[in-house]
């Protein structure tokens, strides 16, 4: 699903990121780890082709996403820091909107679905300016889904959910997976990543410290890994 | 309904949606309006020859003003919970998302426009119930070419911290062609002079807004993008 190799992305004199390969097959997911400025954004940001690398070759779905971005962003769903919420449209209008725009099928039965899958239908036609950031989050996830991506790139999806929506959010992240979808996530929540996840990446400094299979690392050595890089002591050897 | 004109009504719907919900843009012009003709009016005193002269540009003036006011911010909710990043990503001709703006755009100006040249009337005392329809033909050739530009320069500086200096920086250079036009042959309308009196200016107009529509449906990818 994502193939990319050597990526870098430089503003100016700074690096952000620098020879960042890595490659994802369908149904499977990376939880990408690292703390805060180590890149995990800007290397989200660039699979989504949302930004353009510097320089590297990224694959995205087969397609070459640095020459067809458009191309690539058939198979990609993105959930950034910002849910893509319009405050003054109700749930099921951001739906409408974001599907239509996306060349989807925006049918009201089916919008009505998704809605019941992030469990927000009890809430349809009320206004996103009342909902919390969780909900927000859900109905992002909502409008991710009506895309039918092959490829979700998710960014600190835990963040501002209670335990119940973080527990949604694994099964949901889990049965995409079995459909077949690939997943990367950027999280600082290891424990929540590392539940869905099949491999681990640690971004660190804008290098790619450590990319490893879940079953090769174990939770004690990531979580040392992690406390080494979170409080500047580089990554561990 | 192709998927191209399906995706330029979703974006228009959304834009004449939130506004009549929120009505944050309506409101501020309509006010605008009230405020510019009536500080005019004290500016103009009631020397009917003098107001008779100085009619179509202060018409214009307050459209431009008004239009710098509205299309300014055409951008800016799309800021809010980075939907600029969520139209960026969403997959086809970027073109459609231009012409929805732009047509949600031209029809806030409508209202506004409306309101004023009622007011004008009131404000002015001057009867332009006898010129209405050459006038209307006017003020949309006008109002096209301004909002054409006023939306992609809208959207190329919306991203930037200094857009409320850039935006008109930017716009009124592009808008001379569109002024001049659109003054003359507000002159000669209000004059009673036919619409065939004012055809060259008409067809500099109309040629404008060919050239800028064309310009922002063909840049407003790139602009994006970049």
């Amino acid at each position: 699903m994502i193939a990319a190799a050597g990526l870098r992305k430089s503003y100016g004199p700074t690096v952000v990121l620098e020879d960042v390969s890595l490659a994802l097959g369908p149904g499977q997911c990376l939880a990408l780890l690292g703390p805060n400025g180590a890149g995990k954004t800007t290397l989200l940001r660039i699979l989504a082709t949302l930004i353009r690398p510097t320089a590297g070759f990224l694959l995205v779905g087969g397609v070459d996403a640095t020459r067809h971005p458009e191309a690539a962003r058939n198979v990609i769903g993105m959930v950034g820091h910002g849910s893509y919420v319009y405050e003054d449209l109700t749930a099921l209008e951001n739906l409408r909107f974001w599907t239509t725009l996306g060349g989807h099928d925006a049918s009201a039965p089916r919008l009505q679905a998704a809605l019941r899958q992030v469990e927000l239908d009890g809430v349809a036609d009320e206004r996103a300016r009342t909902f919390s950031a969780g909900m927000k989050r859900r109905l992002a996830l909502a409008r991710v889904v009506l895309g039918r991506p092959r490829l979700l790139l998710l960014d600190e999806p835990f963040t501002g959910l209670d335990r119940q929506g973080r527990k949604w959010l694994s099964e949901f992240l889990l049965e995409f997976k079995a459909g077949g979808g690939a997943v990367v996530l950027a999280t600082h929540s290891l424990g929540a990543g590392l539940a869905v996840a099949d491999r681990v990446a640690v971004l660190a400094s804008g290098r790619m410290a450590v990319d490893q299979s879940c079953a090769d690392l174990s939770w004690e050595d990531l979580r040392q890994l992690y406390d080494n890089l979170t409080e500047g002591n580089g990554p561990a050897q | 309904m192709t998927a191209y004109a399906r995706r330029t009504w979703i974006v228009l719907w959304k834009d004449l949606l939130t506004e009549r919900r929120s009505k944050e843009n309506l409101n501020a012009l309509v006010l605008f309006a009230l405020l510019f003709l009536f500080l005019f009016q004290f500016a103009l005193g009631a020397d009917r020859e003098r107001l008779q002269a100085a009619l179509p540009g202060l018409m214009w003036l307050g459209f431009i003003l008004a239009g710098l006011l509205g299309l300014g911010r055409s951008f800016l909710a799309e800021r809010d919970n980075d939907c600029w990043e969520g139209l960026l990503q969403s997959p086809g001709d970027k073109s459609a998302i231009y012409l929805g703006k732009l047509l949600a755009n031209l029809a806030t100006m409508a209202v506004v426009e409306a309101v004023m040249v009622t007011l004008f009337g009131f404000f002015y005392n001057v009867s332009l119930w006898a010129t209405l329809g050459p006038l209307t033909v006017v003020i949309a050739l006008g109002t096209l070419g301004l909002a054409a530009m006023g939306t992609l320069f809208a959207a190329m500086t919306a991203q930037v911290r200094a857009r409320e200096l850039l935006f008109p920086v930017l716009l009124l250079p592009a808008q001379v062609p569109v002024l001049l036009a659109t003054v003359s042959a507000t002159e000669s309308v209000l004059l009673g002079e036919p619409l065939s009196a004012a055809a060259p200016w008409l067809k500099l107009l109309a040629g404008a807004d060919v050239v800028y529509l064309v310009i922002g449906l063909l840049t407003f990818e790139f602009v994006i993008e970049n």
